[in-house]
């Protein structure tokens, strides 16, 4: 008998779907490969559902008051997200899961991992919390040099939010040097994460299309003996 | 090396994990816990304990479930549509105690007051638990709380807390765990949850090794017990003072 490698990895439950996930740092493109990704499946005639990341409803409130107040501390930062994530696996994942469906979702336990653990959480605490999470069929990481992605986000939407920019962190007093700063300790945290985890590398540097292309590779033959909607038009 | 004075040097600790940014070091208040199952009493021991440190002159502050600034609104409307599942609740409980340990506990003890908190960590765990959460993950989820100077767990079984509970108002759908339910009707469902919290408390009570009182007493009678136990602890664990500090030194 194999020891599990660590405690997220014990629970694999045999439903039918599959649960693919993109992870990265923000400008990464894993929204756009996703979004490419779901409309080719649909096209297909594969049942596709979305979840994205801090969007429970019945979350949202506490999440918006913490910010809008500023009264989030790394730890209630950290478990609010959990609390969300937890919801959104409740309602949105296991179910389609069971369904046969595929599930998509844009940033998983990863992201937590990762910006916990950026903001001084304990890296085996924040781990726990995720523990009964479904492990993924497969995990993509959409690895990016900071300077790119930064340039991605920067020059594009200056507006950048207090914990967004990890402001609550201290870390400089502007909000472009903080940002940058908070950027590269992710960074930092998602290459411990991709060999502990086994993510699966996507190099984000490439064409958008090539990207695609070799996504769509990458996840074919786990599409076996899914059900279609063969009459789609 | 051992010294009267170093007594009076308390330090509090951590169950498990350390909160980011955190010494304990500075934390120069006590803090009590009161625990017990729904309808005990729990408040009302509260409140006469309150009034008979503040007479001892000592700085009383208070907290108890869902009373964060942050998430005790957000619960509150989750309970009313019953619409977080089993984990994702547990989550937020925790979110909330989160919030109140970094935003009222920890300020308390800074500033030296007795904090005294209306159920902690181990009510939470024991309707976790009891609701299905696996043990060890839920006690992990908490292992960021502080170990607090004294747990007072006001003990009752069933057949004492039904007539008490009635007296109050009736039964509650979630202190009766009709979420479940255990039971074909609220008082089933009441009877057979509330005998799984409480078997779940006495073993939290080994485990963290509460100090346990006999809450099926006369009420001034508990009431009495509790406050004797609480002066005597804050005689016996003085504050790590100014004075303390010079004479220990």
């Amino acid at each position: 008998m194999t020891a599990p490698t660590h405690t997220y990895g014990a629970n694999r439950p045999d439903w039918p779907g599959r649960l693919f996930i993109v992870e990265g740092i923000d400008g990464s493109g894993k929204s756009t490969q996703l979004t490419l990704l779901s409309q080719w499946l649909q096209s297909e005639g594969y049942p596709v559902v979305f979840s994205e990341w801090n969007s429970s409803s019945i979350v949202r409130a506490t999440t918006r008051r913490g910010k809008k107040r500023r009264i989030l501390t790394p730890l209630t930062f950290s478990l609010l997200h959990a609390t969300d994530f937890h919801d959104r696996v409740e309602r949105e994942i296991v179910p389609f899961l069971k369904a046969g469906a595929i599930v998509l979702a844009d940033r998983y336990v990863y992201t937590a991992f990762a910006r916990d653990v950026a903001r001084g959480v304990s890296s085996r605490w924040v781990r726990s919390l995720y523990r009964f999470a479904v492990v993924p069929t497969m995990a993509f990481y959409f690895r990016t040099p900071l300077e790119v992605a930064l340039k991605r986000i920067l020059s594009g939407r200056p507006k950048l939010k207090h914990y967004e920019a990890g402001m609550d962190l201290e870390l400089h007093p502007d909000v472009q040097q903080s940002y940058r700063l908070f950027q590269a300790r992710i960074l930092e945290e998602y290459e411990r994460i991709v060999p502990e985890y086994d993510l699966t590398v996507m190099n984000a540097t490439r064409a958008i299309e090539t990207q695609q292309r070799a996504l769509r590779k990458a996840i074919k033959p786990h599409l076996a003996g899914l059900r279609r909607v063969e009459e789609v038009s | 090396m051992s010294t009267p004075e170093t007594s009076l040097t308390r330090q509090f600790e951590f169950y498990g994990e350390s909160i980011p940014g955190l010494e304990p070091g500075d934390l120069t208040g006590w803090l009590i816990v009161i625990e017990g199952t729904d309808g005990v009493g729990r408040t009302t021991h509260v409140d006469h304990l309150r009034s008979v440190l503040e007479r001892e002159g000592y700085a009383v502050a208070e907290t108890g479930l869902t009373r964060s600034d942050l998430a005790a609104e957000g619960i509150r409307r989750a309970k009313e549509g019953n619409t977080l599942g089993s984990n994702a609740y547990n989550l937020f409980y925790a979110t909330d105690f989160a919030d109140r340990l970094e935003r009222q506990i920890l300020p308390a003890l800074r500033a030296g007051f007795v904090m005294l908190t209306d159920r902690y960590i181990y009510s939470l765990l024991a309707r976790a638990i009891v609701r299905g959460a696996d043990a060890d993950w839920i006690k992990s989820v908490y292992s960021f709380a502080l170990r607090p100077d004294a747990v007072y767990y006001l003990r009752i079984e069933v057949p004492d807390l039904v007539p008490r509970v009635i007296m109050n108002g009736g039964f509650d759908y979630w202190e009766s765990g009709m979420d479940l339910p255990m039971g074909a009707d609220i008082y089933d469902s009441f009877v057979n949850y509330q005998a799984r919290v409480i078997e779940e408390l006495d073993e939290l009570s080994r485990e963290y090794g509460f100090e346990t009182l006999d809450a099926t007493r006369p009420v001034e009678e508990t009431a009495h017990d509790l406050a004797e136990r609480v002066l005597g602890l804050l005689r016996s664990k003085p504050h790590k003072d100014e004075d303390a500090m010079a004479t220990g030194g």
